[in-house]
Order: structure tokens, then sequence, then C-alpha cells
């Protein structure tokens, strides 16, 4: 790769290739050292209560409106910088809308986004864009997200029209053959147009665009879903990668749950509007204490024949409630196996289940159940 | 599964121990602007009642076509089968009359497709849909075959069948679609189900839920079963047997423990691998380099050629035959050994 231009911190730098020689025994010590020190950062972004209902209308000439789609219903994480937190949950489960918050595609009906302490939601003008050229997004579709009129050049230059001081204009071809070439794609392309190139290069186009303006967190949302499986690996290894030289945060949403272990340090769990469960990888993985993650991830085919025979599946009944029309109380409870009647008269919050509030366990992460507990699944590998 | 690679020596079939299907170096093109796509270029299985095949390969490599080919839904023109036998309970459809295959389609063979929703008419209530099928094929009353299609509906685990069977497509979910067209296909009771990316629109919860249904009717009706996916973790889940494709042929047919023990391909091999598994947390992925290549322009040779770790000189010229691999197992590489010795 040449040198680029975009920014290194020389210690962070030296801090990966240090680790990267660490050999395999004293890997697990790093990771915990890491950990530690995940806990005293500040995180770059906090999200509070964030909440997006989407007004149902009648009426052709006066629109009424008789409802809302709750599609987010208070949901609140952290995301410290230079890692990874996955957001996994079914279709309609509000996972977009809050990639789309947070990056002010939509207007939040309430809640917070805190930027580095500034609350972003209430931005506007100068400063608005300011914030924004450090948030950025990749989409999911790379067939239908790049405009098919325009050049790989035009399409990765264009967030420079709008913040040029990062690019003056005499710059901007050669900060985008770099950038083609930090995706690992041939910067002689700069002039070719979306259709001529496969899913997983239009994929990289996508990422080129999105490091443009060299920003600190990067929102993907199902960045590899449209892939084959031999490109997939392709893209998650050229992201992670660009995490470690850059240092840049990622959210990552998809439904492929191993794929998200694998790119994860934190998993956020979302059914419908809101996060049943969230905690370290290993934590969700393989302490669930949330029955729909439990269920979730019992469902996930294992790649081993050999496990088949021995796996108890959990199969949920039902479908998933419209988000016009949540269920009271536990929005779970309509198929969840271990409802009772309190299930449907007081929302569990979400916070660490008090029965593993003084003990040291992996359980004792936050999970919004009344029964919080440990269940035996196989999960993702 | 035997593996044929002349097809003279083969015996004439017998009814009782042949398999139910049964296709023999199958080849289908596609005439385009661009050129002669060759789509499926010798394509070699077998599936039997009760049995499960599962058909993997990459987005092109020929699993939708080949499918269709042994349908016998494929537009003709742009599609041409120049070459192949597609053996059904021991006769040859290709050779078999429009009329006598239209017979077989349905009755005998039934798909279900991808998308649930493209393939059932918006208009038609889904009651409407299904009781055709016994109007049309078997006579029935309006009646009766609504009374059928309620028991169907029943049978897929339609909550509430009786109030919705007046229902339209639009009004049902993702989940209910998909168990929709399993119910269609499953109306006249047929021998065989093609079953193409039945679960890959939904969500795993679903997913399970319409994979365990279809198991469990399969088992009831002893049908044989060709799933067609890009899952691997699918495929442990339910196969019995694997053909993998890549570019138009089977590069691996096996027994699903065999292949996941140990491929026998590097292509199989590569696809194993690049799957994340949880001690490589923190790791680079393993990546097939490469991408797939353009039907109009195959490598010479061995097809996975430019993408093999493995490739030599040889695999640049010379295609690889289907090699038998101990007495159920074919590998289409040169090097099989070497793969599997690894
Ligand atoms: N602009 C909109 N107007 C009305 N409803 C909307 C709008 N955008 C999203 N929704 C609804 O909000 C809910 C959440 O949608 P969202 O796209 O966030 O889900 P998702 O978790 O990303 O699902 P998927 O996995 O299918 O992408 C859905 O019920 C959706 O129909
Ligand atoms: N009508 C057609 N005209 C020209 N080419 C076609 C036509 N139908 C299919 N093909 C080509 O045949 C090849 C095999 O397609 P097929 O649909 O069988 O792939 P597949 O393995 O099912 O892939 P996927 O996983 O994406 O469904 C593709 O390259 C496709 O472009
Ligand atoms: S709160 Fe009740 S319904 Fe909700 S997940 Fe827990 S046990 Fe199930
Ligand atoms: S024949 Fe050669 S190129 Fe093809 S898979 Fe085998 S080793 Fe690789
Ligand atoms: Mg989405
Ligand atoms: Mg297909």
């Amino acid at each position: 790769m040449s040198d680029t231009t975009l920014p290194k911190d020389p210690e962070d730098a030296a801090a990966t290739a240090a680790e990267a020689a660490v050999p395999d025994a004293a890997t697990a010590l790093v990771a915990e050292a890491a950990a530690a020190q995940l806990a005293d950062r500040e995180p770059i972004l906090q999200v509070r209560n964030l909440v997006k209902h989407f007004p149902l209308t009648q009426g052709i000439i006066v629109k009424r409106q008789i409802g809302a789609v709750k599609a987010v219903d208070g949901v609140s994480f952290d995301l410290y910088a230079g890692e990874t937190l996955g957001i996994v949950g079914e279709s309609g489960c509000g996972k977009s809308t809050v990639a789309k918050l947070l990056m002010n595609l939509e207007q939040v009906t309430a809640g917070e986004v805190f930027y580095k302490g500034q609350d972003i939601t209430k931005l506007s003008g100068r400063a608005l864009k300011a914030v924004r050229r450090n948030i950025q997004m990749v989409f999911q579709d790379p067939y239908t997200s790049l405009n098919p009129r325009m050049t790989v050049g035009d399409i990765i230059g264009e967030p420079f029209d709008i913040h040029p001081e990062v690019a003056p204009k005499g710059d901007r071809r050669k900060r985008v053959e770099e950038l083609l070439d930090v995706v690992g794609l041939n910067p002689e392309y700069i002039n070719r147009y979306p259709h001529q190139f496969s899913g997983g290069q239009r994929q990289r186009i996508g990422i080129a665009r999105g490091l443009a303006l060299n920003p600190e967190i990067i929102i993907c949302d199902e960045p590899v879903s449209a892939l084959d499986v031999s490109v997939q690996a392709q893209v998650i290894n050229l992201m992670e990668k660009l995490q470690d030289e850059f240092n840049l945060s990622y959210i990552f949403i998809a439904h492929d749950l191993s794929i998200v272990r694998h790119i994860s340090d934190r998993v956020g769990v979302m059914y419908l509007g809101k996060i049943a469960e969230i905690g370290s990888d290993a934590e969700i993985y393989e302490h669930p204490t949330h029955p729909y993650t439990q269920a979730l991830l019992s469902a996930v085919p294992v790649p081993d024949p050999e496990a088949r025979e021995h796996r108890e599946r959990i199969i949920l009944s039902g479908d998933v409630p419209s988000p016009a029309n949540p269920p009271s109380g536990c929005r779970f409870r309509t198929r969840c196996w271990k409802a009772e009647d309190r299930c449907a008269l007081e929302e569990p919050l979400l916070a660490i289940p008090t029965r593993f509030a003084n003990v040291d366990t992996p359980a004792k992460h936050e999970s919004a159940c009344h029964f919080a507990e440990e269940k035996d699944v196989v999960g993702a590998a | 599964m035997t593996v044929i690679d002349d097809i003279s020596d083969v015996p004439t079939p017998d009814a009782s121990l042949a398999p139910l299907l049964e296709v023999r170096d199958l080849h289908v093109e596609f005439h385009t602007r661009d050129g002669v796509a060759k789509a499926v270029n010798g394509v070699n299985y077998s599936v039997s009642a009760g049995e499960t095949l599962a058909v993997l390969g990459e987005s092109g490599s020929g699993k939708s076509v080949s499918a269709q080919a042994v349908m016998g839904i494929l537009d003709m023109p742009p599609a041409r089968i120049p070459k192949g036998e597609i053996f059904f309970q021991g006769r040859d459809m290709l050779k078999m009359s429009g009329e006598e295959r239209r017979k077989i389609r349905g009755r005998k063979i039934a798909m279900i497709f991808q998308d649930a929703l493209s393939s059932l008419n918006p208009v038609l209530s889904v009651g409407y849909q299904l009781g055709e099928m016994y109007r049309v094929h078997q006579g029935l009353s309006r009646k009766d075959a609504k009374a059928k299609a309620i028991e169907l509906m029943d049978r897929v685990r339609i909550p509430a069948a009786r109030e919705r069977v007046g229902d339209y497509p639009h009004q049902f979910s993702g989940g209910m679609r998909q168990r929709i067209m399993i119910a269609m296909a499953l109306a006249l009771e047929p021998d065989l189900i093609i079953a193409d990316e039945p679960t890959t629109a939904l969500d795993v919860t679903v997913q399970a839920q319409v994979m365990e249904l279809l198991a469990e009717l399969q088992r009831e009706y002893n049908m044989g079963l060709i799933l067609i996916t890009h899952d691997l973790g699918v495929v442990a889940d339910v196969a019995d047997k694997i053909a993998v494709m890549y570019a138009g042929r089977i590069v691996e047919d096996a027994p699903v423990h065999d292949i996941y023990a140990k491929p026998a391909h590097p292509y199989t091999k590569g696809l194993l691998q690049s799957i994340p598994r949880l001690d490589q947390k923190g790791q680079e992925l393993y990546a097939i380099k490469g991408l797939p290549p353009n039907l109009t322009r195959i490598p010479s040779g061995c097809a996975f050629n430019p993408r093999c770790p493995m490739a030599q000189d040889i695999c640049r010229t010379d295609v690889p035959p289907l090699h038998p691999v101990g007495t159920a197992r074919g590998s289409a590489c040169h090097f099989w050994k070497e793969t599997l010795g690894e």
C-alpha cells in the first residue's frame, strides 16, 4: 500500500504492530489489558433513549394520524474509540433506523446522541456539518447504493464537495487514487462506472467513500450481506485492517451472527425497537441470559454436520408483532416460552439483572428480562 | 452417489433400485450478445426417495439454471440444452413430449422458489391459489378445493387457517408466505421437491421454523429433496449428501459428513475455511482470492485455477475429470489426493 495522507497516530500504529507480534499464549493477556483500558475510556458516542416513531396516517386530502410505527423505542448504548459494536436482530427490529438516526439522516422523535459530549441531534448548520465529517456510513446494497451515472472517482470524491477543506481542488484526484489503493482497488479504475465492478468491488468503493473524510466512526449497515461467502471474507479482512490502521470505531449491523461475532468487541441484540441484551461478544454468545438471544443463537445453523444430532434448538412460535402495536410489558412475551403474568404488566428494563449484580460471572451484563438466566445453547460459531 | 464418467456402461435403470432423479452430463448454455454463456457444463447428480441432496455454490455457479432444466421451466431460447440426460423414475425427461413433461410438473416434481412474494399471484387470494392445484389437477369442486386449501394451510401451521384462507399474499409475513409456497408444492404430494434457496430471504428464527417443517413433511411423505443453497450452515443441518458447484460444474460430491470433515477439492476447502471460527477471533479470515469467472470466458483447464492455491501447470491446460474418491464421493481436481491429505 502506498503511503497515504490519512491520519495515522504513530503510537497507535506501533501498538498494533506490537500486538500483532505477541505470540499466541500472551494474546489473552493483551485482550484483558485492552478490556481494562476500555473501561476507563470515555465513549466517543453515547446514545441515550433514542426514539423514532413514524406516523401512520389515514385519509388522502386531510391526513389524520392514526398511530405510529415505533421503529426505535428507547435505545441506549455507548461506543468507544477503536472498538466495534455489533448490532443484530431480525428484519424490521429497527437496526437501519438506528443507523440513520446516528447519521442524522432521520430526525429523532426523542433522545440524545452525544458525540464527544455534544448532543448532535440538536445541532444544525455549520456545527452539524463539522460533526458529520467524523461519522460516515457504508450501506448494505453494493448494487443500488452507488449512483450508476457517476464514475468511481466522482463517487469517492463527492464528500469533498461538501468538505473542501479535507482535500483542496488540486489534490482531489490524488486523494481518490490513494483511497482506491487503500481498499485494494486498482487506482487506474478511477474513471470506470459502478456496473463495471463486481459486488465485492462495489462494496470496497462504498468503503473508500466512507473513508474519504477521515472519519472516526463508520456505521456499517449490512456491509457484506449481499456478497458471496468467499468475497465476504475479503471485505471483512479489509475492514479490520483499516480499523487498526486508522483507529476507527465501527457500528456493525448485520444478521449473520457468526460474522458479527468475528468482528465485534461488544454486541447488542435488538427486538422490536429495543435492545434486549448487550455485552461483550463472549458474554452474548456464550452466556446469553435473554430468552430472545438464546432462541436467536440456537436457530443459527452450525456448519458442522456432527453437531446436528446433539443440538437443542429453540423454535419460536409465531411471528414478530407489528411495531405499530407492540405488546404491553415485555415486547418479546408473545413468543417467549418463559412468559408469566408479570411480563405483560411490567416492562423489563435493560440493566444488569439483580441476581447477578454481586456475583462475578459472565452472565453479569445488561439484559432486559424479568427472569434473566443462563441457558445452555449451542450458539453461532 | 455413483460417479458417472462413462455413460455407456451404466446399467439400464431398474425402477425399484434406481434413484428417483438422476442428472447426467447436463449442459445448458445461453446465447447472449456477449457470446455464449456456458451456465451449466456437465452436471451429474442423483437423489433417491427420502434423501436430501444439497446443491451448494456461489452466485452464478449454475444452481438455479440446472434446477430449472430439471423442472423443465427454462426459456428456450435463449437457453439451450446441447447435451445431457435427466432421468426421472427411470425415464429421460428430455426425450418426453411437452404434454408428458407437464404431467410430471407439479404432480411428481414440485419447486419452491426463493422469493415467495413474486411467485404468488398478488391479486388472487392464497386460498384460491392453493385450491387451484386441486381444481386443475384433480377436478375437485370449488368447495372441496377450498376445504383442501384450509387443510394444507393448517398443515404448514398458518394460524387461523379457516379465517385467513381468503387473505391475499401481501397480508402474510415473509415466513408465512414461504410456508404457503411449501403448501403449494406439497399439494399434489409430489415424489420430488426442488427448493431453490427457500429460506435465504428469511430471518434465522423463521428459517429454522421453515426448514424444520420441510424436513418433517419430507420424512412423512418420503420425498426426495434437492435443496439449493449457498449457506454452509443450512447444508450441515439437513443434507444427506452435497454437490458443490463452481462455474457450472459439480466440482465435488460427497456424503455430508465426509465433506465437512475432509474436503477433497480446494474450492470446497476454501469455502469451509472462510467461515469465521471462534478460535480465529481477531485474526484475518481465510479468503479465497479473486472473483468467480465470467461464464462467457471460463478459464481453460480447471475453471478454478486462477483462484486456486494449489494450481500447477496441468490445471491451466487439462480439465480435471470427476475422480472417484473412495466409493461414494467424487472430486474434480487433479490433486484431490493432496487436498485430502493435508
Ligand atoms: N420511513 C419510514 N416510514 C414508516 N415506517 C418505516 C420507515 N422506515 C422504517 N420503517 C419501519 O420501521 C421498522 C424498522 O425498520 P428498519 O429498516 O430500521 O429495520 P431493520 O432492523 O433495519 O430491518 P432489516 O433487517 O430488514 O433491514 C420497520 O417496521 C419498518 O417498516
Ligand atoms: N436467461 C438468461 N440469459 C443469460 N444468462 C443467464 C440467464 N439465466 C441465467 N443466466 C446465467 O447463468 C448463470 C447461472 O445462473 P444461476 O441462476 O443458475 O446461478 P445460481 O447458481 O442460481 O446463482 P444465485 O446463487 O445467484 O441464485 C449466471 O451467470 C446467469 O447470469
Ligand atoms: S420478561 Fe418475560 S416475556 Fe420478556 S423475555 Fe423475560 S421471561 Fe420472556
Ligand atoms: S485441478 Fe488444479 S486448479 Fe483445479 S482445483 Fe485442483 S489443484 Fe486447483
Ligand atoms: Mg435494515
Ligand atoms: Mg439461484
